[in-house]
């Protein structure tokens, strides 16, 4: 970013001359008239670059992990502009630390809008936190892309036009997890381990489709409060012998710290948001002051997937992001974090290009509605996008973790939405990369 | 109780209605004050971006806290570390009453919150009168970890940890024109919240100056400083100590009022013990007791840790390096105002002014006589 101001400093001259035409051509035209050939130009746009940017937790309690998205982000989009960007234009790309807290939230997200001018905001994350802005920047007519957060909240067209979300919602994971316990642990006694918020409640209404009968206990925690001694204690009391975990990563080590400590050794199902092995294990480390090495406490474990991971090294996708890290990058390994960046990146590159030369605010959430379906990726199953729909990826597979952190298939892929959707199995050949590694190239 | 206690600046004695003359004086020159604020403020909103606007309305919340605990503080000698939480009731009023219809004018709604919020902080300043410095810190502190739970535990009221979203009133017809008159701009929604938030500013701080120099603040600063003798001149310690803490709720509700528009959610997350902190932090650098030093302290504020951020990544910094420096950056100013300026801004700047008359006053002296 560094070596081009000059671009950035005439987009936000052009695009104050096109706010400020802008009113005076609503001061002008009363009469209303007008058309809308002659826009001018479009926030954020200019002839050789795209500006986009996003609000994540580079610091406090939430970045251990989440931290690495938009480092993913930012060497995908590097890697784009290396072979000459989406239409002749360089993306640029912002990422702007909230600390995971709405009041900062909204802060820095008013400054990517009215200082930076950003075109649009992408992979804006966590659930309180970006509930906070996406009303103004609805208001404001700011595409709001790929939120990363399953909360339904953010399929909400009629309310929301210009908010997409991207991950699996928490609900559809709950259900399938509903569904295999029930046809494969039918005896099992289960125990609910959630978050107070979206994540654990969406979760468990999930879950409770297919369930409800065989769920002994129900426990939850406030993020934050560190002590979940008697939560699990109260887990373990009654009787359950399978606990479903509908929580952050900080709060699967936790868990099971405290299960050692309680010699409560359950089987234990964490979704796709809780069972990054890596930072688990990082995490469980550094909780247990160096006592508990490596992700080891997590073999055996149930979670879900929804796309490759940095493990599966065989994977088209997986080498592609590890070659792009490898050029990209700033040298640390891959995680699923950043590969989780990389693929939020590649949908929105996806979309650019499909917006074309013209590419406007309006322009970009059309091919949302119109080809979100068809958006390629590496997520084995399509996005829900349409005009009557703004919700992410449409399923997933179970997965049971082996010792070395790698995972083994429990299900074929899953396709399912919210409420009573059916769960079918997704027979599609998953996709591969483009040669070239960019959305289409060829 | 008619003649002066001690007041920062020592006043020549007067008669009763000197006395009175003094105080019609006041209420003028607080009135002109407050006038010269909201001039300012309606000319720095209009020659600033919008962005800009943005930062100017958090500064207004900050301001409104700040003088409420510069009130409690400085005037009164009460640490309170839970003003954040007294923020939260506050800004859970707003969003409460804005979620309607057809909400009420946003005066009314600023009222009900700061009436609320006196209520809370009469319950907690009932408490708070009966400790002392580390002791009333701590229970504070406890009031501010303990409040947002209300809110997961009555989760049908307050939608637990997701919060309620706010949809700040939208500009009326007469704003549009009025602002349009003035700069010949759109009065954008957030241009609007803007707007509220320094009117209630000018509001909040119209009533602290009278405050500070009324016969209730002089009250508070004799309690502060010799509850024995103020006692023995017929204070009532405990009431006087719980009318400050519920004046210093008020304030806070008021800018609670104002932060829910402006960051347009109240949730648990939002006013976390940082909020509280944070507070402090900017009645500390301002200079303690000092109104302008809680103006000083808000706009360090909010203006510092962007200022840092940007003045990194254009340094070559990464993003994360940036965002990890500001609250360095931040922890070392506040450092350096502890061992430096130990008085604040105002504290250290009003020191040097009469340092300096003293020293002319002497330097004067010897040329008359000789």
């Amino acid at each position: 970013m560094a070596h081009q101001p000059m671009p950035a400093r005439r987009s936000r001259r052009l695009a104050l001359g096109a706010a400020l035409a802008a009113s005076a051509l609503v001061v002008a035209a009363c009469g209303g008239g007008d058309g809308d050939g002659g826009g001018g130009s479009v926030p954020g746009i200019t002839d050789d670059s795209i500006k986009i940017g996003g609000h994540f937790p580079l610091t406090g309690v939430a970045a251990p992990g989440y931290s690495e998205i938009p480092l993913g982000h930012k060497a995908y989009y590097d890697f784009v502009n290396a072979e000459g960007g989406v239409n002749d234009r360089e993306i640029e790309f912002i990422a702007k630390d909230d600390g995971y807290n709405p009041a900062k939230t909204t802060e820095v997200v008013n400054e990517l809008v009215l200082k930076d001018q950003v075109f649009a905001v992408v992979g804006g994350l966590g659930t309180p936190t970006h509930q906070a802005v996406t009303n103004f920047l609805n208001s404001e007519g700011v595409p709001d892309l790929t939120v990363s957060s399953g909360s339904i909240l953010w399929d909400n067209p009629e309310e929301l036009p210009m908010t997409f979300g991207w991950q699996p919602d928490y609900e559809s994971e709950g259900k399938i997890i509903g569904q295999y316990i029930a046809e494969n642990m039918p005896d099992a006694k289960v125990g609910v381990f959630g978050q107070d918020d979206e994540l654990g409640e969406d979760g468990t209404k999930g879950l409770k489709q297919f369930i409800e009968d065989q769920i002994v206990s129900e426990v939850k925690y406030v993020p934050g409060n560190t002590d979940v001694g008697p939560q699990i204690a109260e887990l373990q009391k009654s009787g359950a012998d399978l606990v479903v975990g509908f929580n952050v990563p900080s709060y699967t080590a936790l868990s099971q710290l405290v299960s050692m400590k309680l010699n409560y050794k359950p089987t234990w199902f964490y979704t796709n948001v809780g069972s990054d092995p890596g930072l688990v294990g990082s995490l469980l480390e550094k909780f247990s002051e160096g006592a508990v090495k490596g992700s080891s406490p997590l073999t055996g474990i149930y979670t879900t997937s929804y796309m490759p991971e940095s493990d599966d090294t065989d994977d088209p996708w997986t080498q592609l992001w590890q070659k792009v890290w490898d050029e990209y990058g700033d040298g640390s390994p891959l995680t699923n974090y950043k590969i989780y960046g990389m693929s939020e990146a590649y949908t929105v590159v996806d979309a650019m290009q499909r917006a074309g030369e013209d590419i406007s605010r309006e322009g970009i959430v059309d091919v949302f509605e119109q080809d979100g379906a068809d958006l390629d990726g590496p997520n084995y199953v399509p996005f829900r996008y349409s005009e009557d729909r703004h919700a992410g990826i449409g399923g997933m597979k179970l997965v049971q973790l082996d010792a070395d952190g790698s995972a083994e298939d429990k299900t074929p892929i899953l396709k399912t939405d919210v409420g009573d959707a059916e769960i079918e199995e997704f027979t599609d050949e998953p996709g591969t990369p483009p040669e070239s590694g960019i959305p289409g190239s060829d | 109780m008619s003649t002066d206690i001690t007041t920062a600046v020592p006043a020549a004695p007067r008669g009763p209605s000197a006395m009175q003359r003094l105080v019609g004086l006041n209420l003028v020159r607080s009135l002109l004050v407050s006038l010269g604020v909201l001039v300012i403020g309606v000319v720095l909103l209009e020659s600033t971006d919008a962005y800009t606007n943005t930062q100017l309305s958090s500064v207004t919340y900050f301001t409104i806290a700040a003088i409420g605990l510069t009130a409690l503080t400085g005037l009164n000698g009460q640490i309170s570390l839970g003003h954040g939480a007294l923020m939260a009731v506050g800004a859970y009023t707003t969003a409460l009453m804005l979620d309607t219809d057809s909400p009420l004018p946003f005066p009314v709604i600023a009222l009900a919150a700061i009436l609320v919020t006196s209520l809370v902080g009469f319950v907690v300043g009932i408490g708070a009168a009966r400790l002392h410095g580390p002791y009333l810190a701590g229970a504070t502190l406890a009031f501010a970890i303990a409040l947002p739970s209300v809110a997961l535990y009555y989760k049908g009221t307050f939608n637990g940890e997701a919060g309620l979203t706010v949809v700040a009133p939208q500009p009326p017809e007469w704003f549009v024109s009025f602002i349009d008159a003035v700069s010949g701009t759109f009065a954008t929604g957030s241009k609007y919240v803007a707007y509220l938030g320094l009117f209630a500013l000018v509001i909040a701080l119209f009533f602290a100056l009278n405050l500070g120099r009324s016969k209730v603040g002089r009250h508070w600063r004799a309690v502060r400083d010799q509850e024995v003798a103020a006692e023995i001149a017929g204070i009532n310690l405990g009431r006087t100590r719980v009318q400050a803490f519920v004046i210093s709720a008020a304030y806070a509700g008021l800018a609670g009022a104002v932060m829910a528009m402006v960051v347009r959610l109240a949730a648990p997350t939002v006013f976390t013990l940082v909020l509280s902190l944070s507070l402090l932090t900017a009645v500390v650098i301002g200079g303690l007791g000092s109104i302008t030093g809680a103006f000083i302290g808000s706009a360090v504020l909010v203006f510092l840790p962007p200022l840092v951020t940007d003045l990194s990544t254009e340094s070559g910094l990464s993003d994360t390096q940036s965002a990890q420096m500001s609250p360095l950056i931040y922890g070392i100013v506040l450092v350096l105002v502890m061992l430096l300026a130990p008085g604040g801004v105002m504290g250290t700047l009003s020191m040097a002014w009469r340092r300096q008359r003293a020293r002319r006053q002497l330097t004067a002296t010897p040329t008359k006589k000789g």
